[in-house]
């Protein structure tokens, strides 16, 4: 699961800048911020790792017509199943070969990275606008607000995603929007619930005390005060769901319930792939292979910036 | 039900009391009238919870440009007293009145302009995402006091006043040692310019070394702006170094009120009696003093009968199991207690 990735490597958070250790009343000296995160940023391996994976991607998935060598929907019969380049009967007109209606493979995983990416991000936008906020209002209200909450989460929790998101998906029709929507409106559980528990502790802080005491509004409270001290934990959550996101999506196309063809979908094109697996492996492995590196780096990346983002000194 | 009764003599009290700097104005700047709060534990949607009564009848005045002590053992209810009075819970019963008038109703907006806390633990207490300027600047922004160019220069002389570097207002706390970051929390409370301070317990958190800097700074503050602090704390040390008088709670109720120096060298109160004795001694050798009282926190959920010491008490008898004593102010009117058998 993409999951153990981002629990393995908890590297303890690193040290304030600027010691504690100093003297009564004498201040250490700021560093510039930016070059205490750049310096951060390329001591932590695992981040950078992630950082060039997934911005890599990006830059594919924005300039895919420039970087695709054919067209991804154009078929020729003639030149069916053509193995990749490194293969004895590979050539350089298609560097990865082709699927088995004659589409260039390398062209159709560029336009795939666009599916992805949008998959995941958008998905888990929706899902984190949702689940976070039903989380903080549970977690600060607590009480009978807290107990409805609550329960709406475990009644999601108990329901298989896979299942559901098959069985709404074969109810509308599978297509793009549809897919985004569903994970959206499926994969908000984390968040509530990493948000939940840590706005309830967050809630007695004596920082949110001080703002109550002063009349700030509940809003204020609730975005300025407690949102950036659970936006550490979220961007961690809001990667994993992301990585999840965009395997379900594969999933759902794999079974034929997600993204319709011929939309080039990486999970569509290991389902066109899977009655060569034997044969012509590559036809599933390039997909495949796509797909894992890119929902590690994701994973990286979310680990790196939760190292980030936390803030210096005792808390 | 003697509380109201001894709120009035209370408030005849402060301008006739020992340590009055100012008699102009013989109005407590703080007072509290029978306060008490009731929290329900353990309740779900459809069982009812015990009842827990974490303050009773408490009543304070506090005179203008004075330092109140309210010292007591943990969970007797200190906490709760401030949480009311900074309108962080409403209480069951009862009232707060700042210059005599009562500030059930005026929101908090008004509340937070007359009283400002200052928070136990500054680790906690500054938010750790936000900018020291920004942090102090709030109470400004908040009641939409001032242009920001206005506000800039309130902020840096407040850090001035608390005796912060001009650049601590661009770190953040997580840069700041816990000296620094309780002047940041003093000059948050203090830039609205507060006639009350709640402390509740302001140095417990920090070095030996830098609570004396902080007590000072306090104490220096409350000349220059005429503060009225209600200082909370389990330090006897510290509030012999810092109040006029003293309060003293047990589970829930005042136990015993007096000056500073009525507490400190003739407390009437067996249970401050026994709080005097176990404050540790500088000498070595010495050990842990034994005060005869046991270590058994009575349950505040189910209070024993009578009065609510009974069971740790060496001068309990049998009416003190069955009657509560009442807050007495004694013929000088300059002390209350509240015991059967109280020490002259």
């Amino acid at each position: 699961m993409t999951v153990s990735t981002s629990t393995t490597s908890r590297p303890s958070r690193a040290p304030a800048a600027g010691g504690r250790a100093r003297a009564l009343g004498e201040l250490p000296l700021p560093r510039p911020a930016w070059s205490r995160v750049t310096r951060k940023m390329f001591g932590h391996r695992g981040l950078a790792i992630g950082l060039v994976c997934v911005g890599l991607a990006v830059l594919v998935a924005l300039f895919a017509p420039l970087l695709a060598p054919h067209d991804p929907y154009f078929q020729d019969i003639s030149n069916r199943m053509v193995p990749p380049v490194w293969h004895d009967k590979g050539s350089w007109t298609h560097v990865l070969g082709t699927d088995k209606l004659g589409r260039d493979y390398l062209s159709r995983l560029i336009y795939g990275t666009r599916i992805s990416l949008t998959i995941g991000l958008v998905a888990a936008l929706i899902s984190g606008v949702i689940g976070t906020t039903l989380g903080v209002l549970a977690g600060y209200f607590g009480g009978r607000v807290d107990a409805f909450i609550s329960y709406i989460i475990t009644t999601r929790l108990a329901m298989p995603v896979v299942l559901v998101a098959l069985a709404l998906a074969s109810l509308t029709g599978g297509s793009l929007t549809t897919v985004i929507v569903l994970l959206g409106l499926l994969l908000w559980d984390r968040f509530a619930v990493v948000s939940r528990s840590v706005t309830q502790q967050l809630r007695d802080a004596e920082y949110v005390y001080a703002a109550r005491t002063l009349g700030c509004s509940l809003p204020y409270i609730l975005v300025r005060e407690i949102l950036p001290n659970i936006a550490g934990a979220l961007i961690v959550v809001i990667t994993l769901e992301m990585a999840h996101a965009i395997l379900l999506e594969a999933t759902l196309s794999f079974l034929g319930m997600g993204v319709q063809p011929p939309l080039p979908s990486w999970g569509l094109m290991v389902a066109e792939g899977k009655a060569y697996m034997f044969f012509q492996p590559w036809v599933i492995a390039i997909p495949g292979v796509a797909l894992f590196v890119l929902v590690l780096a994701i994973n990286l990346l979310g680990d790196g910036l939760r190292d980030l983002n936390a803030p210096g000194g005792r808390n | 039900m003697n509380a109201l009764s001894s709120a009035g003599a209370l408030a005849d009290l402060a301008g006739a009391g020992p340590d009055t700097d100012t008699d102009i104005d013989t109005m407590p700047a703080l007072e509290l009238c029978a306060l008490s709060k009731r929290f329900t534990l353990g309740g779900g949607l459809f069982k009812r919870g015990r009842a827990l009564q974490a303050v009773s009848e408490v009543s304070l005045a506090i005179p203008r440009g004075q330092v109140m002590g309210l010292v007591g053992e943990s969970g007797c209810g200190k906490s709760t007293l401030a949480k009311m009075l900074l309108g962080l819970t409403t209480p069951s019963a009862g009232e707060v009145r700042v210059d005599g008038r009562p500030l059930g109703d005026a929101g908090q907006k008004a509340l937070a302009r007359h009283i400002q806390p200052i928070f136990q633990d500054p680790y906690s207490s500054l938010n750790p995402r936000k900018r020291v300027a920004a942090i102090v600047e709030l109470p400004l922004r908040v009641h939409g006091i001032g242009t920001p160019r206005e506000r800039a220069r309130r902020v840096a002389e407040t850090l001035d006043l608390v005796g912060l570097p001009k650049r601590a207002a661009e770190q953040f706390p997580g840069q700041l040692s816990g000296g620094q970051r309780q002047r940041v929390a003093i000059a948050r409370a203090l830039i609205m310019r507060p006639d009350i301070v709640i402390c509740d317990e302001p140095t417990s958190a920090l070095d030996v070394s830098v609570q004396a800097q902080i007590l000072n700074l306090l104490l220096d503050l409350k000349q220059e702006f005429g503060l009225t602090y209600l200082f909370i704390s389990h330090d006897l040390a510290v509030v012999e170094h810092l109040v006029d008088r003293v309060a003293v709670m047990y589970l829930g109720r005042i136990v015993e009120e007096g000056s500073r120096e009525q507490i400190f060298a003739a407390p009437r109160h067996p249970y401050t009696q026994a709080l005097l004795a176990s404050a540790l001694t500088p000498e070595p050798g010495l050990g842990v003093p034994d005060i005869g009282l046991g270590d058994v926190m009575p349950d505040p959920s189910n209070p024993p009968s009578g009065c609510a010491f009974h069971p740790r008490c060496p001068k309990a008898q049998a009416l003190c199991r069955e009657t509560r004593p009442a807050l007495v102010t004694d013929t000088a009117g300059a002390t209350r207690v509240a015991c059967h058998f109280a020490s002259a």
